[in-house]
């Protein structure tokens, strides 16, 4: 029971990560029908860039604020550069030029840093509180709660509240119309690129230091995860993401902690399979007459 | 090598087909044996390796190119043949030359089997939806490898045991008559199979799918067989693989082999036979270049590296200046694809 209580705390805070990344596909998705195959390798992209800063003044939030920085600056250019000029008329085009991207990228890094795993330090310590003998929480956990739970309220009031939102909304839902009543369509997409980007390069700079470490491939699971908890929700749906997220964390901590870490990818593609073949609008879709 | 695009109206003079396939065959053998005669050792082992890339990427072109399906899990796929020829090598081991037919067989049989149960899943989803799911297969093979890892020896891999070639036949050599019999085989299946009714329906589907059912194709079973197919020219790859490389392991299937492939064929030329041959010769010599530039230098960073960013790099480019590549594939679906888009 107590390893099921630990395993539960353990699986949320590992949910709430795959969460925000998810939720950042979410946004790309919304706004311009692409799923962002290369958010996970921009998002080690920038951790390196955020860790760089650390080790070279010291500060661990200098380095995060410049990881979360470099994320927007990354999504603006990706969007601005690159995928503005991808020919949509078929889906096969944004995704390979997306794993492009991620080509691109990972060789870079690997040209910058090398292909050895770095540590990534983590702003507090991972030792869980114990109350009453049962293992429960860390103040890292505690970070990553609040840290993803400021970023989905912050789009929340973003998206529902200021005007900014509603002309993202507006850009995504009807470019056309849009345009026609004055909003700059093309900003909001870049905006739209930009911040995912920064939320996934906060997912990143969380989920770094649990397990993965510093490597230009660390994010590929992690991306699959969060595909997959995107999936689970409904790529349409902000809220299914979230869900979604919260889903496949608590599975993947059950499944590591009952069956052993290896298990964990399969266990990913099982959903991922069972999710798209039952149910391929997710939880929180609504159904079209081809949604898939 | 003939190309598959377009040209499938010529099915009056199918005798005088066979006889070209049958030439077009006996050339290109030829010319791999007097290759692998004069060039050197290392060469002859690039032309094999290249033998076994073409299997892939014809088998990827034909299903992305011709039927629009994009698969990032063919890695896994030649994972899964590489590790079957593993198997059942050391399981018939010193019986003989003849076992090495079977594990490929074997290789082949398996592999199908799995690209059919990846294929019945991938028929029925479009778009990112089928690219995230193939995605999901590639990174899942060193988590396989290590949770079976009696059976598979998690990242060390296995030994593939191979009985030495027949006579005074030098093993590069060897290698290579293998590597090519097997390309040859699949080029000339997938031509004879891209020419005739199948190539048709696979198009008719890529195209439109409306349309393709209208016309009494089978959308579900054209696009399974589709994968079907394309899994077992992987399959037949990987078993390739594994003999020339003699060992296998979770390491040398990375999700960055099946991001190679497809780039291989985009830039070959999507749907063209043709093209996964220049794709397959790119694999090789890419990494050649890069290897022999950065010789000199003293940057062990830039090993493997460069390749990567370079092939990445030549994928975007290729995409956004001739975007006509792949979207040239689907002019009828755009009508439904903007539809989607307001849904």
């Amino acid at each position: 029971m107590d390893r099921f209580v630990f395993l539960t705390f353990d699986g949320l805070s590992r949910g709430a990560v795959y969460a925000a990344f998810a939720l950042a596909l979410v946004l790309i998705w919304r706004a311009t029908r692409i799923v962002n195959f290369a958010q996970g390798a921009m998002a080690v992209a920038t951790a390196y860039a955020g860790y760089s800063v650390s080790a070279a003044t010291g500060s661990y939030w200098l380095g995060f604020g410049v990881a979360v920085l470099a994320g927007i600056v990354l999504g603006t250019v990706t969007e601005r550069v690159v995928m503005r000029f991808v020919d949509h008329s078929s889906p096969l085009n944004e995704v390979v030029v997306a794993l492009g991207l991620v080509l691109v990228i990972q060789g870079v890094l690997g040209m910058i840093y090398g292909n050895e795993f770095r540590p990534a330090a983590a702003p507090f310590s991972r030792d869980a509180f114990t109350v009453g003998g049962v293992a429960l929480l860390s103040r890292f956990d505690l970070f990553v709660f609040a840290a993803v739970g400021a970023v989905v309220a912050a789009l929340a009031l973003l998206f529902t509240r200021t005007d900014t939102g509603l002309r993202m909304r507006a850009s995504a839902f009807a470019p056309d119309v849009s345009r026609l009543l004055g909003v700059n369509v093309g900003g909001m997409l870049t905006l739209g690129w930009a911040l995912a980007a920064a939320v996934g390069s906060l997912a990143g700079m969380l989920v770094l230091p649990t397990e993965l470490g510093l490597h230009p491939n660390a994010m590929d699971i992690v991306f699959v995860s969060s595909f997959t908890a995107a999936v689970v929700g409904g790529l349409d749906s902000a809220v299914g993401s979230v869900v979604g997220g919260l889903v496949v964390g608590l599975l993947l901590s059950y499944v590591s902690g009952y069956l052993g870490a290896t298990v964990a990818p399969i266990a990913v593609l099982v959903l991922l399979v069972v999710v798209l073949l039952g149910r391929p609008g997710g939880l929180f879709g609504r159904s079209a007459a081809r949604a898939v | 090598m003939t190309t598959g695009g377009g040209k499938s109206g010529e099915s009056g003079e199918s005798g005088m087909t066979v006889l070209r396939y049958l030439m077009w065959t006996v050339f290109a053998a030829a010319l791999i044996v007097v290759l692998t005669y004069a060039l050197p050792p290392f060469r002859t082992y690039q032309l094999a390796t290249v033998g076994a890339y073409l299997c892939v990427t014809a088998g990827l072109t034909v299903l992305t190119g011709l039927n629009g399906q994009l698969s990032l899990g063919h890695g896994a796929l030649m994972a899964t043949g590489a590790y079957t020829v593993a198997l059942v090598q050391d399981g018939l081991a010193g019986r003989g030359q003849w076992t090495l037919l079977v594990s490929v067989l074997a290789a082949i049989g398996t592999t199908t089997v799995v690209g059919g149960v990846v294929g019945l899943a991938a028929a029925r989803l479009r778009g990112p939806y089928l690219a995230g799911l193939t995605l999901a297969v590639a990174v899942v093979v060193p988590a396989v490898a290590s949770t079976w890892d009696e059976t598979f020896n998690s990242d060390q891999g296995l030994s593939v045991v191979l009985d030495p070639p027949p006579g005074t036949v030098p093993f590069e050599r060897w290698q290579a008559w293998l590597a090519w019999a097997g390309a040859l085989v699949t080029m000339v299946a997938l031509t004879v199979l891209v020419r005739g009714r199948f190539g048709r329906e696979m198009r008719a589907v890529r195209d439109d799918e409306t349309a393709a059912r209208l016309a009494g194709v089978s959308v579900g079973r054209t696009q399974v067989l589709a994968f079907v197919v394309s899994a077992a020219c992987a399959g037949l790859g990987g078993a390739l693989f594994a003999v020339l490389a003699q060992s296998v392991s979770p390491g040398a299937f990375p999700l960055s082999l099946s991001l190679f492939l497809l780039m291989a064929i985009v830039i070959g030329g999507l749907g063209s036979l043709a093209g996964a041959l220049w794709g397959a010769v790119l694999l090789v010599a890419l990494p050649a270049v890069a290897h022999s530039v950065t010789e000199g230098i003293d940057a062990q960073r830039l090993e493997g590296n460069l390749p990567l960013a370079l092939f990445g790099l030549t994928l975007i480019v290729v995409m956004l200046a001739a975007p006509g590549g792949i979207a040239s594939l689907r002019p009828f679906r755009r009508p439904f694809a903007r539809l989607r888009r307001k849904t």
